[in-house]
C-alpha cells in the first residue's frame, strides 16, 4: 500500500466516527394539522424527534391507528450498533497501518454486507410498526397499512410520510468511497511491487 | 337676477350636500378599492403588527393584528375569564385579590409597552384598573396577566401606567382624590381632607416584578393623564389635572370654571434623592401585590403595609404646576422629548409646552405663586406654540417621527394633523364617532413607525349592523403616509379600546410561547403521567389527580364522592404539542370550565349538592376523538358506604 492509500483508509475509517453527530435517517411527516411538519432522527444509537416533542407527538398520534409506541430504549439495535461502528473503525485504521490490500477488500464487503443488513432491518422494523397494530385501535381502515417508505414519500391517511438517508448516511458512503479509492488507487502499484 | 342668484347658490348647496353625503355614506367601493389592497392580509399571511386594545369596561386587553384589525385573542386581566378560568380556578383566584377582597371586574383603560432606550422591547404590557387603583403586568411571551399590583391613597387610577424611558417605573395618580389616608369625613369638607397622590411602582429590568416605589402627596384635584418624558426630558414626568377648582358635586358645571388648570411636572429623579435622603414619610397603608409564578403555575398574594409618601413642601424642585387650557386631557411628550402637547379638552387651542423653556424658567423663577409648596410657571416662559383652530374637545396627540403631530378631537370627531414647529394644522380627517384615544404604532416611543393611525371611537351609531340598544366600539385604520390622511379600515372592537399600543410583529412572534413544559412544571397538584394519577379523600375534601391527553381523561370513572365533598379536580394536560390545550367541565359545577394549555395543571372545584351520574368532558376540540373524551363521576349520598374508586 502506498502512503497516499494508506491515508485514504485512515480517512475512511475516522470519517465512520461522524456517524455518531448526524442521524443516519430521517422521517418526515406532513400534515394540515402540522404545517411545519414532525419528524424523526434516526440515528446510530438513539431515535429523535426532529423537534424537541416530536416523538412524544408521534406516539401520542400514532395510538389512533393502533401503532406500537416508538420506545428507542427498547430497539436493542441501537444498543449494539455503535461497537459495530466502533469495530469498522478500528479495523480499519489497523488495516490501514499494516497495509493489506486483501484485508482491506475484506472490510469493504463486509461494511457493504452490514450495510445491507441495517437497511432490511430498518425496513423490518417499519414493517412490523405499520402492520402489527392493535386491533382494539380506533381508526381502523379496512387494507390500510402504515409503513413508512425506505425512500422516498407515501401518503398514510392525513399524513405524508417521507424518508431520505440522513448525513449520518452520506458520511458512511464518503467512507466507503474513501475505501474503495485507497483499494484502487494502489492496483497497478502494489502488483509491481509484489 | 338677484333671485336667480339665490337659486343658482341653493341649487349649488344642495348639489354640494348630496356629493358630500354621498361622500361620507356608507363607504362606495370605488373609493376604498386601493384601501381594500392595504389592509388585505392574504389567507396564511401575518399582519405587520400586533395591536393591544384596552377592552375599558371588559376589564380585559384584545390582541389585533394591523392592517387586517383582525382579533386574535382576549387576555383575561382584571376581570374573570369564564373561557379559560382565569379567576375562577384555584391557582389564579389570588390575581384578583385586593385591600377590599376578591374584585372579579375593573375598567381597564392605557395599556403600556415597556420600552429600552425609549423604544419598545416586546417583553411586557402594562395597563391599569382604573376602579380600584390597579396596575397588571402581561408577559408578552404567554400572553398572560403575570402580575396585579394594588396603589393606596388612590381613587380611579387614570393617570398609569405609562412607562419611563428604560421601563424603570411606571406611574400611577389619583383622579379622584379622596382622604389621605382614607377616613370618615363629611364629603363637603373636600378642600380641606381629601388629597391626590402620584405613585411611581418600580420595575425589576430582569424579573419585570412591580414595587411602589414612593408616592408624592399633591393637592386635591383630579389628575387624569400622564406621559413620562424622554431624551432630554428623561427623569421627568408630566401629569394633567382638571379640577383646580376642588369641586366635589356636579363636576361638569363646578370643575369647568378655571381657564387654566395644571400640567404637574415632576422630577422623578429628584424625587429618588429625596427618597434616599429619608425625607419621605413611612405611611401605614394596606394594598395587594399578586404574582404569577410560572414554575409553579399559581398565582399568590402579598399584603404590603408600608408606603414611602414625600411631600412636595418637604421637597423643592421636585414638582412644578404648569397653567395648561383648560380641564387638559391627555398630555403627550415628541419623540424628541422636547415638546409636551396637551389636550384641553374644553380649550379652543392645542398648547404645546417647551422642556427646555420650563427648565429656563425654573432657572430664572419665573413663577405666578404657588399651591401647597409646588411653584406655579407663567404660562408664557413655558409655552413653545398653540395649534389654532385644533378642533373641539382635544384630547391626545400622537407622533409619526416625521415631525407631525396627530390629535384627536372628541366633540367635532375628527383627528387633526399638525406640524411641530409651525403649529400649523395640515389636515383632518373625520373619524365615526367621537373619538377618544388614538394611536400610531411607536406613536408615543422615541422612534414611531409612522404608517397608520388608529381612531378609537366612542361611538358607532349607523356604522355597522344594529345589534339592539348595546353597539359596539370601533377601531379605524388612518394611513398617515401620504400628505392626506385616508380612512382604510373600520372594524368593531370587543370592550371600549381607551388606549391601545402596537408594536413590529417580528419583535414580539419570535418569542411566543408554544407549550408549557412538563418537566419543568412545579405546580404542586400537577401529575406527570398517568401513572400518577390518583383520588385522594381526606375528610370531606376530595382530590382528584387527572391527566389529559388525546383523547382520554384518566381516570373517567370515579365513584365515593358524596353530597357535601369539596372536590378538587387537579387537571394536567400532558400534551407537548402545539396548539392542543383541553378543556374540562363537569355538570352542575357552579364554577366555570378549565382551559389548560399544554403542559399545564389548573384545579377548579366542586361542591356537588344532588346524588347522581355526573359527566364530564373535554370542552376544547382537541383531536377526531375529542367527543371520546369524557368520563362519570358518582356522586352518593352524604354518610353513603362507597368507597373511593377509579380506574386507570
Amino acid at each position: 500500500m502506498s502512503i497516499k492509500s494508506k491515508y485514504l483508509m485512515i480517512a475512511a475509517s475516522i470519517i465512520l466516527l461522524g456517524v455518531f453527530l448526524f442521524p443516519i435517517w430521517n422521517i418526515k411527516l406532513n400534515a394540515p394539522q402540522y404545517p411545519e411538519g414532525i419528524g424523526l432522527r434516526i440515528w446510530i444509537n438513539q431515535v429523535t424527534g426532529e423537534k424537541e416533542f416530536d416523538l412524544k407527538n408521534i406516539n401520542g398520534l400514532n395510538h389512533y391507528i393502533g401503532m406500537k409506541p416508538i420506545v428507542p430504549d427498547a430497539i436493542p439495535e441501537l444498543k449494539f450498533m455503535p461497537y459495530i461502528v466502533v469495530f469498522f473503525v478500528l479495523t480499519g485504521l489497523l488495516i490501514a497501518l499494516i497495509k493489506k490490500r486483501k484485508l482491506l477488500l475484506l472490510w469493504i464487503l463486509l461494511l457493504m454486507i452490514v450495510l445491507s443488513i441495517g437497511l432490511y432491518d430498518f425496513y423490518m422494523w417499519g414493517y412490523d410498526y405499520g402492520h402489527n397494530l392493535d386491533p382494539t385501535a380506533p381508526i381502523k381502515v379496512p387494507g390500510m397499512s402504515y409503513q413508512p417508505p425506505v425512500i422516498g414519500t407515501k401518503k398514510l391517511l392525513n399524513i405524508t410520510a417521507t424518508s431520505l438517508p440522513g448525513i449520518g448516511s452520506v458520511i458512511i458512503f464518503i467512507s466507503v468511497t474513501l475505501a474503495a479509492a485507497s483499494f484502487f488507487i494502489d492496483k497497478k502499484k502494489e502488483r509491481i511491487n509484489d | 337676477m338677484k333671485t336667480k342668484k339665490i337659486l343658482l347658490s341653493l341649487f349649488a348647496l344642495i348639489a354640494f350636500s348630496v356629493i358630500a353625503f354621498n361622500c361620507s355614506g356608507s363607504g362606495g367601493s370605488g373609493e376604498f378599492s386601493d384601501a381594500a389592497n392595504k389592509v388585505y392580509v392574504a389567507p396564511g399571511s401575518y399582519d405587520q403588527f400586533y395591536a393591544f386594545m384596552s377592552g375599558g369596561f371588559s376589564g380585559q386587553v384584545a390582541v389585533y393584528g394591523l392592517p387586517s384589525g383582525r382579533m386574535f385573542k382576549e387576555i383575561g386581566v382584571f376581570s374573570q375569564d369564564p373561557e379559560t378560568g382565569y379567576g375562577y380556578s384555584e391557582e389564579s383566584k389570588a390575581m384578583l385579590m385586593t385591600s377590599y377582597g376578591f374584585i372579579p371586574w375593573d375598567d381597564a383603560h392605557h395599556p403600556s409597552l415597556s420600552m429600552t432606550n425609549g423604544e419598545q422591547d416586546g417583553r411586557w404590557l402594562f395597563i391599569n384598573g382604573n376602579n380600584t387603583p390597579r396596575i397588571a403586568r402581561i408577559d408578552l411571551h404567554s400572553f398572560e396577566t403575570v402580575e396585579i399590583i394594588e396603589t393606596p391613597n388612590s381613587g380611579g387610577n387614570h393617570a398609569s401606567p405609562f412607562v419611563t424611558e428604560n421601563t424603570e417605573y411606571v406611574v400611577a395618580s389619583t383622579r379622584f382624590s379622596v382622604p389621605v389616608p382614607n377616613k370618615d369625613v363629611p364629603i363637603s369638607t373636600y378642600k380641606e381632607n381629601f388629597s391626590g397622590t402620584v405613585s411611581f411602582i418600580s420595575v425589576d429590568k430582569n424579573s419585570g416584578k412591580m414595587n411602589l416605589s414612593f408616592q408624592i402627596l399633591v393637592p386635591g384635584f383630579n389628575y387624569d393623564l400622564a406621559r413620562p418624558g424622554k431624551g432630554p426630558s428623561h427623569g421627568w414626568a408630566f401629569f394633567t389635572s382638571y379640577n383646580s377648582e376642588q369641586a366635589n358635586s356636579m363636576l361638569e358645571i363646578n370643575a369647568s370654571q378655571n381657564d387654566k388648570d395644571f400640567i404637574a411636572a415632576v422630577n422623578w429623579k429628584k424625587a429618588e434623592e429625596y427618597v434616599k435622603q429619608g425625607k419621605a414619610v413611612s405611611m401605614d397603608v394596606e394594598y395587594y401585590r399578586n404574582y404569577y409564578d410560572e414554575e409553579k403555575q399559581t398565582a399568590y398574594s402579598e399584603v404590603k403595609n408600608k408606603v414611602l409618601v414625600l411631600n412636595p413642601k418637604d421637597c423643592p424642585g421636585m414638582i412644578y404646576y404648569i397653567p395648561t387650557p383648560k380641564s387638559p386631557h391627555g398630555v403627550d411628550v415628541d419623540p424628541s422629548g422636547e415638546y409636551i402637547a396637551a389636550g384641553g379638552k374644553l380649550a379652543t387651542v392645542i398648547p404645546v409646552h417647551s422642556f427646555s423653556k420650563m427648565l429656563k424658567a425654573i432657572e430664572e423663577k419665573q413663577f405666578d405663586g404657588e399651591i401647597a409648596g409646588i411653584p406655579i410657571l407663567k404660562y408664557d416662559a413655558v409655552i413653545a406654540g398653540e395649534v389654532q383652530d385644533p378642533g373641539l374637545g382635544p384630547l391626545h396627540t400622537e407622533f409619526d417621527g416625521e415631525g407631525y403631530a396627530y390629535t384627536s378631537a372628541f366633540i367635532s370627531s375628527e383627528i387633526v394633523k399638525w406640524k411641530i414647529g409651525t403649529w400649523e394644522v395640515v389636515d383632518r380627517i373625520p373619524t365615526y364617532y367621537s373619538i377618544g384615544h388614538l394611536m400610531i404604532p411607536g406613536g408615543d416611543t422615541k422612534k414611531p413607525w409612522g404608517k397608520y393611525v388608529v381612531a378609537l371611537n366612542k361611538i358607532t351609531k349607523d356604522r355597522y349592523l344594529p345589534t339592539g340598544p348595546e353597539l359596539t366600539q370601533s377601531a379605524q385604520l388612518i394611513d398617515i403616509t401620504g400628505d392626506k390622511m385616508k380612512l382604510l379600515l373600520d372594524f368593531p372592537t370587543t370592550g371600549e379600546p381607551h388606549y391601545a399600543q402596537a408594536i413590529s410583529a417580528d419583535i414580539l412572534m419570535k418569542n411566543s410561547k408554544r407549550i408549557y413544559e412538563l418537566e419543568k412544571n412545579k405546580n404542586p397538584r400537577a401529575v406527570k403521567s398517568e401513572k400518577e394519577t390518583r383520588v385522594e379523600r381526606n375528610g370531606n375534601e376530595v382530590r382528584i389527580y387527572m391527566t389529559a391527553s388525546r383523547s382520554h381523561f384518566k381516570p373517567d370513572n370515579i365513584e365515593g364522592i358524596k353530597v357535601g365533598d369539596k372536590v378538587y379536580f387537579h387537571v394536567t394536560n400532558l400534551e407537548q404539542d402545539w396548539d392542543i390545550p383541553h378543556g374540562f367541565v363537569v355538570k352542575g359545577l357552579n364554577n366555570s370550565e378549565l382551559l389548560i394549555m399544554p403542559g399545564q395543571t389548573k384545579t377548579i372545584v366542586w361542591e356537588p349538592k344532588k346524588v347522581g351520574i355526573y359527566p364530564f368532558y373535554c370542552t376544547d376540540f382537541c383531536s377526531a376523538l375529542h367527543q371520546e373524551m369524557s368520563g362519570y363521576i358518582r356522586v352518593s349520598p352524604v354518610g353513603s358506604n362507597v368507597q373511593i374508586s377509579y380506574n386507570k
